[in-house]
């Protein structure tokens, strides 16, 4: 699958199918700092994802004090 | 993974609530949240005019978003900040959203209004970027709801902010700071009363409410946030989270049950402050930090009126 990453913005290639909880722990990324989005709509940590899928993995934590 | 309330398919999961929601059920979390902090906190009332500091990004556009949800008077207030293609996409934000809701906002530029952005106020001062940026903001919002005749300055502050700067201060153990963090601090002494309302949700929360209920915010992070301190203590308080879910918000709310006031007290030496010499904000004496940075940055100390916000819609549409 293709994964598009942020801050800085680039694609990578993930091997699927696999849980979207496998493909975060895979990266190294901490689930309880980002999204993950395929087609738009926020997809939780027990979801499925095919080798054809592209998604995004949005960070969410935001620089200084608010 | 099921929706908690409805059954429907899930699309977020909250490990600290031990729930999971779909999109409508999110967004009513998310209300119910902001709405019990207001109450809880006693915020303000709901007839307030509120005032909103708005960045473009995620927290301050839900923020405004669900204060207008709850029936609030809620303004937008936003800050041009001149930092390159950054704070131009970051207006671009605001203003697609001041378009899709009609709502009322205020703008001042540094750069028109001073005469000096946050790049070359930080170099003339001698502050980080995230200092002379602060300091600003801090300034400019509470002249701005003084001016406007708000009630309350509202801002974005959520969870994770509030826990990492906990984080930080007790790190170092800066009292004084201590002792003012709280999601309420009063008007008084040339003050606005200022108010937290998102401090019940997380930031991942706030992101998901924002892609639910289509707000473009700005995704990419301000360039001059590079190696900030909060950052770190963030993802050092997530990564205890994501072993412990809930840690966050006990550190945060234990910390005002049961260790504010000490810092309170500790710290009160009754002194109060005097208007600034040259805009009559209140400072510890003479001239205040705001107009120093803005001299030393080449501006001009000036008085800021905030006449009625204004709707895009008045305008004629987008500029």
């Amino acid at each position: 699958m293709i994964v598009r990453l942020r801050n800085p913005e680039r694609q990578i290639e993930a091997p699927g199918p696999a849980l979207v909880s496998v493909v975060l722990e895979r990266l190294g990324i901490d689930r309880e700092g980002v999204l993950v989005i395929r087609n738009g709509t926020i997809v939780p940590g027990d979801t499925r994802l095919e080798d054809d899928d592209e998604i995004e993995i949005r960070p969410v934590i935001s620089g200084g004090a608010g | 993974m099921k929706c908690t309330v409805c059954r429907e398919p899930a699309l977020i999961d909250l490990r600290r609530h031990n729930a999971a929601f779909c999109g409508e059920h999110h967004s009513r979390f998310c209300r119910d949240q902001v709405q019990r902090a207001i109450d809880d906190f006693d915020m303000f009332a709901p007839d307030a005019r509120v005032l909103v500091a708005v960045s473009g990004g995620k927290d301050s556009l839900a923020l405004w978003h669900l204060l207008k949800a709850l029936g609030y008077d809620a303004h937008g207030l936003y800050l041009g900040l001149g930092i390159g293609e950054y704070s131009d996409a970051s207006r671009d934000h605001v203003l697609a959203f001041t378009d899709a809701h009609d709502v009322p906002l205020v703008e001042i530029d540094l750069l028109d209004t001073f005469g000096y952005d946050i790049p070359t106020g930080a170099q003339a001062s001698r502050r980080t970027p995230c200092s002379a940026c602060g300091l600003s903001k801090r300034h400019l919002f509470d002249s701005a709801a003084l001016d406007g005749g708000f009630d309350v300055l509202a801002t974005g502050h959520n969870l994770d902010d509030e826990a990492a700067v906990l984080f930080g201060n007790v790190l170092h153990w800066q009292t004084e700071y201590l002792a003012r963090q709280q999601p309420v601090l009063p008007a008084g002494a040339g003050f606005p009363r200022k108010v937290k309302p998102l401090v019940r949700l997380s930031e991942r929360e706030m992101a998901a409410y924002c892609i639910i209920n289509g707000i473009d915010y700005q995704v990419d992070e301000c360039p001059m946030s590079a190696g900030n301190r909060h950052l770190a203590y963030k993802e050092a308080l997530n990564g205890i989270e994501s072993r412990s879910p809930g840690s966050k918000a006990d550190f945060y709310f234990g910390f005002l049950r049961s260790a504010a006031d000490v810092f309170q007290t500790a710290t009160d030496d009754g002194s109060e402050p005097v208007p600034c010499e040259t805009c009559g904000a209140p400072c510890s004496g003479g001239r205040c930090a705001f107009c120093r940075l803005v001299e030393r940055a080449g501006g001009e100390p000036t008085m800021v009126r905030v006449d009625a916000p204004t709707r895009r819609s008045d305008q004629g549409g987008p500029t």
